[in-house]
């Protein structure tokens, strides 16, 4: 990891940790919840888990303010739960029930929420990314003074259309943060073995686009990066690229064996750099909380999950007349 | 030796032009290079150089001209020595035809389109011009509205300048849209009257741009994109059905994406195959899009005004063919037309012929000429394909028995097919012979002016078709 980890001495606050702790660890349990159920065949389809990325989302979501936008791919729950939608509405439409965010019409890769600016989860590799400068765009006409947040993964950072958004986006000055999760792995194919270029955010550079590589396992740092990159974007001098340094623990989807990567390399980032472990570590190291507060959070979110998990089971299939609606306007 | 200067095409559908202005007079020498005239066509304005040496003998057509036909002869250079006067050039004008098709259904694609002109030297083909039958029924349209006429490209633009107006949040990009007025001129006027935040031009990025407006729709605006031509619109396909058209359904109807893809479909002339596509079936395929192709002006504005309106993504298929085209459009406030309901051109009891844009055309000339021959059709423009009024065509079907479609586009998956197959499906027993689906051929569009013509549907294919359904 090239990219500066915060110093062990934080100066963040004690509620600023232990949110972090608690909405990270909220996105591990019902990630975690969210395997089990598909292993028990509650969830179908595609189901891409968001387990290790915690802290590039929630430390972004700490930078963001009321009326900025979100978009991202179709590993999207953790995105999802950060900016506050319900847990019981994104578990709902994993399994396909009327009481999920899109009626059990969109499932895992498609939901959205207007109330919480939510603009998806979208299943087509890098499409989100023409999609969030064109939320930016909206922002900008409208004169609103929000920020869009587009999130994307490395796989999709070789996609034309990424560089078709980049250069409108630096040419009419979009207030749109471009966040590269670099996860290392495309699916199957690490970074290496799809791109000679050296770091993807440099990339804007070609279409003047500032940007910076962020220790994505650190929520402080995201956190701070988040907030330079929204102050510039504010401030109207258009986009700027986050290169988020992260790694996801599970296979691509539920159906990945992950035979690309060893079992030690996941194992050394999971207890060298586990983002959680990190803000826990500076939450005891502070003395902010001690281990039976922590063990509460812990029980508090399990019980989140599981409720979100039984509302998901019980909550009926959508109703056959749901077929035929909301096709049109 | 003379040589004539001869009225020059300067784009692949111009058949015409205005000689705006000479720079060159009688009498001066000029060499290659030099500007002789500007020359306005229906998009622009263009400079036309001498090839050849020379003194310009004589001025043949004034400047200040209009409808001046493309080879005319416009002036003679002469070398030294040589006067003009020696030169006679009337017998020349029909040279104006040489290098189009002179088989026996010459003019159906071009000529034809061009009735609104008063003096065409093209006396030697068909008379092909467009019957102009009352419209049967346009409950739009108030009794006693009073009518101008307008091209179809003047029809669009006053439909986005209308709904501009009245929304600020609707706004136009596109390729060229803004400072050149429109590749097309369609939206010729817009920047000066909205200013470059709403009238914007683009970058080719036809994938990117795409992307960007259905995010702005989902972002709160209205946009209209304009695609220089569908083809290109191939580009960017997965961002109207993956995103634009599903996303609604797909976000349990929290979100709308009301954007509006309008653009030059189908043939033009002689661009081959890579621009010359009809698209109307491939997007009336797809749930969660609307699909307008109209063939009027009327119909143009009354369409796109509703398009911009409504809340569903659009797929607004227009023809740079018919851009030029002159109908009577209703002087109203705000004239808009449904989508869903087509439009009776012309009541008939023989057989029904089913059409929509460019189509239209032939249908209409081919009723004209088989009321020539006592069989009277009863023509329906389709106006939308999706949603698609296939319950005027049931009731049409019901009362003449028989039904030819015409479309532009190929043959497998066509229109035309789904017309076919619902008759099949509901007006069974009525049917007294086999539904016909006249289309473009089953080839990629070729070069060759001959081959083009016959690449597409023909007004003699749609009489021979109705011949055959009425067995004349």
């Amino acid at each position: 990891m090239a990219a500066a980890k915060s110093p062990k001495k934080s100066n963040t606050s004690k509620e600023d940790l232990l949110s972090f702790y608690k909405e990270m660890l909220l996105i591990r349990r019902f990630e975690e919840k969210a395997g089990q159920l598909y292993g028990m065949g509650l969830i179908g389809g595609f189901c891409h888990l968001y387990i290790g990325q915690e802290a590039v989302v929630v430390g972004l979501e700490a930078a963001a303010s009321e009326g900025d936008k979100r978009v991202t791919s179709y590993r999207d729950h953790g995105h999802m739960l950060a900016c506050g939608m319900d847990p019981k509405g994104v578990m709902a439409e994993l399994t396909g029930r009327e009481g999920g965010y899109s009626k059990g019409k969109g499932g895992s890769m498609h939901m959205f929420s207007t109330e919480k600016h939510f603009y998806g989860g979208h299943g087509i590799v890098g499409a989100q990314v023409p999609i969030g400068a064109g939320l930016a765009f909206a922002d900008k006409y409208l004169e609103t003074g929000g920020v869009t947040f587009t999130y994307f993964g490395d796989g999709a950072a070789n996609q034309g259309q990424v560089y078709e958004a980049y250069n409108m986006a630096e040419l009419w000055e979009l207030p749109v943060i471009f966040v590269i999760e670099n996860n290392q792995y495309a699916m199957g194919t690490s970074v290496q073995r799809s791109t000679k270029s050296p770091s993807l955010w440099e990339r804007g550079a070609a279409y003047g686009i500032k940007g910076e590589e962020v220790d994505g396992m650190d929520v402080l740092a995201v956190k701070a990066a988040g907030e330079k990159a929204v102050k510039y974007c504010r401030d109207g001098k258009g986009p700027y690229i986050l290169e988020m340094k992260t790694y996801r623990y599970r296979g691509h989807s539920m159906s990945d064996p992950a035979k690309y990567r060893t079992r030690e390399e996941v194992q050394k980032m999971r207890e060298e750099r586990d983002a959680i472990e990190h803000v826990r570590d500076l939450i005891l190291q502070g003395k902010h909380a001690g281990e039976d507060e922590l063990k509460a959070i812990d029980k508090e979110t399990k019980n989140i999950v599981n409720e979100a998990a039984d509302f998901a089971r019980e909550s009926p299939e959508p109703s056959l007349d749901e077929l035929w609606t909301d096709i049109y306007a | 030796m003379a040589i004539e200067i001869l009225m020059p095409a300067l784009s692949p559908t111009m058949e015409e032009g205005t000689l705006a202005k000479w720079l060159v007079k009688e009498g001066d020498e000029v060499k290659s290079g030099d500007i002789l005239a500007e020359i306005e066509t229906d998009k622009a304005t263009m400079e036309f150089e001498a090839v050849d040496e020379g003194t310009v003998g004589k001025i043949l057509i004034d400047e200040g001209t209009e409808g001046v036909k493309v080879n005319t002869p416009i002036a003679v250079l002469v070398e030294e020595g040589e006067s003009a006067d020696d030169i006679d050039t009337s017998s020349k004008t029909s040279d104006a035809d040489k290098g189009s098709d002179t088989s026996s259904d010459n003019g159906s694609t071009e000529s034809s389109l061009d009735d609104t002109d008063t003096d065409k030297p093209m006396s030697s083909q068909p008379a092909a011009s467009m019957p102009e039958p009352e419209p049967v029924e346009d409950p739009e349209i108030p009794e006693g509205t009073e009518m101008k006429t307008q091209t179809v490209r003047e029809a669009l633009r006053d439909a986005m300048a209308e709904e501009m107006r009245g929304d600020d949040t609707v706004f136009l990009m596109g390729e060229e849209v803004a400072e050149y007025q429109g590749a097309y001129k369609v939206s010729q006027g817009l920047l000066d009257e909205f200013g470059s935040k709403r009238v914007i031009d683009t970058p080719i990025t036809e994938h990117g741009f795409t992307g960007l407006a259905t995010g702005a729709a989902m972002g709160g605006l209205r946009p209209i994109v304009e695609f220089m031509t569908w083809n290109f619109a191939m580009q960017a396909i997965d961002q109207i059905i993956n995103t634009a058209a599903k996303t609604r359904y797909m976000s349990g109807g929290q979100m709308n994406v009301p954007v509006v893809f309008r653009g030059a479909n189908g043939a033009a002339a002689r661009v081959a195959a890579q621009h010359s596509q009809d698209y109307a079936a491939w997007y009336a395929q797809v749930p969660g899009l609307h699909v307008a192709m109209p063939y009027s002006a009327a119909d143009a504005k009354g369409l796109l005004k509703t398009a911009i309106r409504g809340d569903t993504p659009v797929v607004f298929l227009e023809n740079e063919l018919l851009y030029g085209q002159s109908f009577d459009v209703p002087v109203m406030d705000d004239y808009t037309v449904p989508f869903g309901k087509a439009r009776i051109w012309q009541k008939g009891d023989d057989v029904t012929i089913v059409s929509f844009g460019i189509g239209m055309k032939y249908a209409l000339e081919a009723a004209e000429k088989l009321a020539a021959d006592g069989i009277q059709a009863e023509v329906i423009d389709l106006r939308t394909l999706r949603p698609m009024d296939t319950k005027t065509v049931i009731e049409s079907v019901k009362k003449t028995n028989r039904c030819v479609t015409v479309e532009e586009g190929w043959p497998v998956a066509s229109i035309g097919a789904t017309i076919s197959s619902v008759l099949m499906q509901e007006a069974f027993d009525y049917l007294d012979a086999p539904v016909i689906t006249c289309t473009g051929k089953d080839v990629p569009m070729p070069y060759a002016a001959n081959l083009e013509k016959h690449a597409l549907v023909t007004t003699d294919e749609v009489i021979e078709a109705v011949k055959a359904v009425t067995y004349k």
